[in-house]
């Protein structure tokens, strides 16, 4: 199998994106004029504040707790280097010179003036980016696996699928004005590395027995997707429902829009809590919600949204391809530095991933160092990652839903400069995966729905385990913080997972444990957290972590045994005796605090 | 005369809309005249309103569904639609619905929190006649028709999606697409190597 360069030479070098065709940057661009329109209205008194509301929500743009924020939409968290600076270009011109990447695979800037905004999206338009359903009750950026592409059990190219399901989104007559967001999420991999059960709308592809692949574990099959429906976070946690096995991938739109057309004439808008398909799937029961789709689907199936074979392969030639050298294997340089400088190595041996092509890696940059709110990068940080995508991995770069970002296509050969560059810039804490990792929302420092502050109790966790050596002997572990019910954090699937509460004007964290983002390895499916106890005050939460941590130390049977995988074995309430104490002590402590009462 | 926009034109209304009363009980019918009557009042006097002078048409509240007209349309001079709210979007289904899977193809109104910046969703939903609420200029509102100069998905305005609208025009379905039976897998693994390998 050759692995020389997959595109016809002469072609230039990198930017693994999606290029625009001339209908794609039309309609942003005539989305930057209608929204200039919209805002001029605004402002000159012929909108009004509830009118103007919805309108600006479409196009990613909130009032915030201090000023409005601007949420730019990254497609699948795919960038090329020169969008990369375009948003560093933005945030220094119109921002504070910085932008907070989001768990949704976007970008926020979170100072820019209202009547800006119609020239920051003029700007973004000319790289062919956009704020169109960033936000409001519509479809938004349809997220994928971060390693969309490179993972060697890949099964699909994800980026493509999603591409097709950006177009059918963006600007969707029918589907914009649902009773709530829509999140539809695609994964590629056998591995979910999408969290597909956690979304309005999961979908994993998947190849059917048949064809010379008679074992179904070996290519061979067609290809279609696992159709999950109603999982999510926020207010109401569920895992979500498989409404098909395999759903083959013609029918793709089709099938998507029964759904949402069940969806938007059956969804509650009574109650904005309740507005969710998955409340709708619970409410119906999930076999009767299929049934449903099925009987509506009856009309749209084989229509003209059907997916054609020349579309899918037309979509996936507007993706530029790394040009890859052909490569034995790993890097004999690469092994060496491993064996001989032990910083590398522990850095290589969290941050830096298989990939499918011979000799090359995948890299995440950490934007999580500690006391750096999580997920923030500064414009100098944003223009240096652009360079370092330019000159290590063909101009291209992925942000994950972990809020980090990657390189995806860096040879071995490679790596240690590039080790030694981020680390200079500050991106190259060695953590990915590890507890000090923590996927945090903006919090109550910025955003006006929280109850309570995120970024200074991640800062507080990332000080507390501040050692190296045991935060790695610690293993893999999500910690996930949000500061209100709307889980932007993800707290519910950390595996601990910390929530910010309101009780009488003061902020409180529950905590949680046992969540799980999806089926990243055999065996472990998404989960929601389980509350332990009474929440606590911020200042004790590094304590009640590090007793969580404690116990699991002394209870796993190996190394190898996950902090996730001992709460599923044991359960939690050792966990709880830990913190709270037993039984009898927590009831005597309720006695005690009675009688002083 | 009340105006609308109808067809992209600002025109005078010769219809009548009837409500329900505050207390839900049906309105009292005008003797003649054009009158688009609530679906409850069309339910419980349709035989008195077929013989009463004057045309008919019926509007469907957010909730309503479509079907429960569909073997009447012909009986109908205007089917009109009511947006409660901006934001409550299920007008657009019962819209498509109305075209696509019931056939009607007289005038479809779009009635109720209706301002300019919803006309082109509502236009490619099948809507050809709005009744914009209070203070709103229907003249000026007639550029919203042209917001987008195109549109991916399918719709009534487009029912073919763009990508089966591009040229060189593709191939009509064929029966691989349709079943998803044989079809060759399009990308992943194999359709990768083997675009690597021909390049």
């Amino acid at each position: 199998m050759s692995l020389l360069p997959c595109r016809p030479r002469g072609f230039h070098r990198g930017n693994e994106v999606y290029r625009y065709d001339e209908i794609d940057q039309r309609l942003v661009e005539e989305r930057v004029a209608q929204f200039r329109d919209q805002t001029r209205r605004y402002l000159a008194g012929k909108l009004s504040e509830d009118d103007f509301r919805p309108l600006r929500l479409r196009n990613g743009l909130y009032i915030q707790r201090y000023a409005p924020m601007l949420r730019v939409a990254i497609p699948y968290g795919l960038l090329s280097s020169r969008q990369l600076r375009t948003l560093a270009h933005i945030s220094r011109k119109w921002d504070r010179g910085y932008g907070h990447f989001s768990t949704r695979q976007n970008i926020q800037f979170n100072w820019p003036k209202l009547e800006d905004t119609p020239d920051i999206l003029a700007e973004l338009a000319r790289v062919q980016m956009h704020a169109i359903q960033t936000s409001g009750n519509s479809v938004r950026n349809i997220t994928t696996d971060h390693f969309a592409g490179v993972a060697r059990d890949e099964i699909v190219d994800s980026f493509v699928w999603c591409e097709l399901l950006r177009q059918w989104s963006t600007l969707h007559p029918e589907f914009s004005y649902l009773p709530r967001k829509f999140k539809i999420a695609v994964n590629g991999t056998a591995a979910d590395r999408a969290a597909t059960y956690l979304h309005d709308i999961g979908l994993h592809a998947v190849r059917n027995k048949g064809g010379t692949g008679s074992d179904g574990a070996s290519p061979g099959g067609e290809v279609g997707f696992r159709v999950i429906v109603g999982g999510g976070m926020g207010r109401t946690p569920i895992i979500g429902h498989v409404m098909t096995e395999f759903l083959p991938w013609p029918h793709l739109l089709t099938y998507i829009e029964a759904v949402m057309r069940v969806y938007n004439r059956y969804g509650r808008r009574d109650n904005i809590h309740k507005a969710r398909i998955k409340i709708l799937v619970k409410a119906l029961t999930p076999e009767q919600f299929r049934e449903d789709v099925e009987a509506e689907w009856a009309h749209l199936k084989g229509g003209p949204s059907t997916l054609t074979a020349e579309e899918v392969r037309r979509v996936e030639g507007h993706f530029t391809r790394p040009a890859y050298v052909q490569l034995a294997g790993d890097d004999a340089d690469y092994t060496a530095r491993l064996a001989s400088d032990p910083g590398f190595a522990a850095w290589a041996k969290r941050n830096v991933h298989p990939h499918k092509v011979p000799g090359y890696a995948a890299v995440t940059l950490s934007l999580k160092k500690t006391g750096v709110p999580p997920g923030d990068a500064t414009a100098e940080q944003m223009d240096a990652v652009a360079d370092l995508a330019d000159r290590y991995s063909q101009a291209e770069l992925r942000v994950s839903h972990e809020q980090n970002l990657i390189l995806a296509d860096v040879r071995q050969s490679g790596l240690h400069a590039l080790w030694a560059e981020a680390k200079a810039l500050g991106l190259a804490t060695p953590n990915i995966g590890l507890i000090t990792n923590i996927i945090a929302c903006p919090g109550g420092d910025f955003c006006s729905l929280a109850n309570a502050k995120s970024i200074p109790v991640a800062q507080a966790i990332q000080e507390r385990f501040d050692d190296l050596d045991y935060v790695h002997d610690i293993g893999e572990l999500d910690l996930n913080i949000s500061g209100c019910m709307n889980s932007c954090g993800h707290h519910h699937v950390g595996h601990i997972g910390i929530l910010g509460v309101d009780k009488n004007g003061e902020e409180w964290y529950q905590i949680s444990i046992g969540g799980n983002q999806g089926l990243t390895r055999p065996g472990a499916p998404a989960a929601v957290g389980k509350v332990i106890g009474p929440s606590f005050a911020q200042e004790q939460i590094p304590d009640v972590i590090e007793k969580l941590i404690g116990i699991y130390l002394q209870k796993r049977e190996s190394e190898e045994e996950r902090f996730i995988d001992v709460v599923w074995r044991i359960g939690i309430e050792p966990f709880k005796e830990h913190v709270y104490g037993d039984a009898n002590q927590r009831q005597e402590r309720r006695s005690r605090s009675l009688a002083a009462a | 005369m009340a105006t609308l926009i109808k067809d992209r034109n600002v025109v005078a209304d010769p219809w009548l809309r009837l409500e329900l009363s505050a207390d839900g009980s049906l309105p009292p019918v005008p003797p003649a005249g054009d009158i688009i009557m609530p679906l409850a009042l069309w339910q419980s006097r349709r035989k008195a309103l077929l013989v009463r002078p004057g045309r008919i048409g019926v509007w469907l509240n957010s909730h309503e569904d479509p079907e429960a007209i569909a073997n009447d349309l012909r009986l109908f001079g205007v089917v009109a639609v009511n947006f409660p709210t901006f934001g409550d979007g299920r007008g657009y289904s019962i819209a498509r619905l109305l075209r696509e899977r019931y056939g009607w193809k007289g005038e479809l109104r779009a009635v109720g929190d209706i301002f300019r910046d919803q006309l082109f969703y509502l236009s490619s939903c099948g809507f050809n006649s709005f009744v914009l609420r209070e203070g709103e200029d229907p003249q000026e509102a007639l550029a919203a028709f042209g917001d987008f100069s195109e549109a991916y998905a399918s719709s009534v305005a487009r029912p073919l999606p763009l990508f089966r609208r591009r040229r060189p025009s593709p191939p009509p379905l064929s029966r691989a697409e349709r079943g998803a039976r044989t079809s060759p897998s399009p990308l992943g693994r194999r359709g990768r190597d083997e675009g690597m390998e021909g390049a």
